[in-house]
């Protein structure tokens, strides 16, 4: 079970949240002169990483305000929570663990869910 | 030379105290060039590698495996397999399979412990209701046997369970005699040691790193063995099929998340059949061990850690409990998570793509295991002709830009 640091409430148990998907997706531009397969790709496809991801949450049974965040997916550890309209923060300054695609992190995949 | 297992076998065996039992497959190290590489050794890709060397006489074929055979969802699901799905393309599909089921223990001369005992879909509320009798008349009309049983009628199959007194009364089900169980690590030896009989190279502990193309067109795979060309590479990786098409720059429709599953301490047969509940979420069968299978859901949010949340196993366990109180006091044994990926429209994709010899067979979700066979016919026929089966021509990528989707979300009788 995740601990997620909401950034109007603070640390909270995961069950106060639902998860809303890939953050910073971004409607395409000049609608009508693109074709179905954007629109599609618009509509259907997301980021699916294994290791870093942004990630929208929603603080559904506290102050429901949405909010940014990026979490190592390969791992759970949640890296930092962020405003919606705070700039994302850039991904190297974080270290993903994992090494090879199918490769595992060496301390166990789920032991960074409980705060450092 | 072909391995056949019968009461004989069994009983030399047992004379030389089953230490004589020939290998399974061979363990052989990675030639440089193949006409087809399938990666991923569950039970889709080894059955794609079997009827690739069967149906079509393809020679030439590796699979590789970054772990174990079958060490992936293969091993890691609740192995009900029924066909009852609402839209005919779906219908269609999982009844090719179910057929192949029926057969394939004789098939493979390969015990797969395929056990007809029925599948039940419990109906909660009044939506319920309507929605498994809409299923069951679909079905009917596609000639799949599915039939809509009263409450009576499943308190006589399976009297332990708690109809009335409970926040979601059971109401009735649906009911496909046919449908069962199948033992998982079976399927996936079976068709093993039959594709490595005829020649294809079973290649464990190879991961795929990255899929090399150029000009559009696949060159190979890089590998933990080196790099391996290719004319064609199916990939079917489960969970992990984003990230190998990310590395050959296609973009899938796919999420990927843990499902979890669990079993309990064994006990005296208790539950004969398979009842699963969309509405409360628990499904469960008993295995031969005498081991309750309990199914639980996915996490809301995705992640590649084969673990996931402990909120889920607690929602599942509840409803079990309220669902039949006499497990009550049973303990669990263990508990697991697999990575599945989900598509949209929470039906598969078996398609080829924009890269010339690629082909994707990806997005089961949490219900492929009934699938195995029929998804690896179809998708051996799609790489053997570079064209789709009939079965299969509506699973395929572009259904993401024309919008017609197979939208299986709730209107089947999955169960998440």
């Amino acid at each position: 079970m995740l601990i997620i640091n909401c950034p109007y409430c603070g640390p909270r148990d995961q069950s106060e949240f639902s998860n809303g998907g890939e953050a910073h997706v971004k409607r395409p531009d000049g609608s009508k002169e693109i074709g179905d397969r954007e629109w599609g790709e618009y509509v259907f496809i997301r980021a699916n990483p294994k290791g870093l991801f942004y990630e929208r949450w929603v603080h559904t049974h506290g102050c429901r305000k949405w909010f940014n965040c990026v979490r190592d997916t390969s791992t759970d550890e949640i890296l930092v929570t962020y405003k919606l309209d705070e700039k994302k923060p850039n991904l190297n300054n974080f270290k993903s663990v994992v090494k090879t695609p199918s490769g595992e992190p060496e301390v166990g995949s789920g032991n960074f869910t409980v705060e450092k | 030379m072909k391995k056949k297992y019968s009461i004989f076998s069994l009983a030399k065996n047992a004379l030389s105290g089953h230490k004589e039992w020939p290998k399974m497959w061979r363990s052989p190290e990675p030639r440089e060039f193949y006409d087809v590489i399938i990666i991923g050794g569950g039970g889709h890709g080894l059955g794609t590698a079997y009827y690739l060397a069967k149906e079509h006489g393809l020679k030439n074929i590796a699979l590789i495996e970054k772990g174990w055979l079958g060490g992936g969802n293969t091993g890691r699901n609740t192995t009900i397999i029924r066909s009852n799905y609402l839209w005919d393309d779906s219908a269609h599909l999982y009844e090719h399979s179910l057929k192949l089921w029926e057969n394939l223990s004789s098939e493979l001369n390969y015990n797969v412990m395929f056990s007809q005992r029925g599948v039940m879909n419990l109906a909660h509320n009044e939506h319920d209701i309507k929605e498994i009798k809409r299923r069951v008349s679909a079905n009917n009309l596609n000639g799949i046997d599915s039939f809509w049983l009263s409450k009576e009628e499943i308190q006589k199959k399976v009297p332990i369970m708690n109809t009335d007194n409970l926040r979601y009364p059971v109401l009735g089900a649906s009911y496909q005699p046919r449908g069962g169980v199948a033992r998982h690590d079976a399927i996936a030896w079976g068709f093993a040691m039959r594709a490595d009989e005829m020649g294809v190279d079973i290649i464990q502990n190879c991961e795929a790193h990255q899929i090399r193309t150029k000009n559009g067109t696949i060159e190979g795979v890089e590998t933990s063995k080196g790099f391996l060309r290719a004319n064609k590479i199916g990939v079917v990786a489960s969970g992990h099929t984003g990230v190998l098409a990310e590395s050959a720059g296609i973009r899938l429709p796919l999420q990927s998340k843990p499902l979890q599953a669990l079993v309990s301490e064994p006990i005296k047969p208790i539950i004969d059949t398979v009842v699963m509940s969309s509405a409360v979420h628990a499904y469960v069968s008993q295995s031969d061990k005498g081991e309750l299978v309990i199914g639980a859901g996915t996490d809301s949010y995705n992640s590649f850690t084969q673990r996931g949340g402990f909120n889920i196993i607690e929602d599942t366990i509840r409803a079990m409990v309220e669902l039949y109180p006499v497990f009550g006091k049973m303990k669990m044994l263990r508990q697991w998570g697999g990575i599945v990926d989900i598509c949209p429209d929470a039906s598969p994709i078996i398609s080829k793509c924009d890269i010339d010899g690629l082909f994707f067979n990806c997005g089961w979700g949490t219900g492929g295991f009934k699938a195995t066979p029929g998804s690896a016919n179809v998708f051996a026929h799609t790489i053997a002709k570079n064209e789709p089966h009939q079965i299969n021509s509506a699973f395929n990528l572009d259904r993401f830009a024309s919008g017609r989707l197979v939208d299986e979300h709730g209107a089947a009788a999955v169960a998440h």
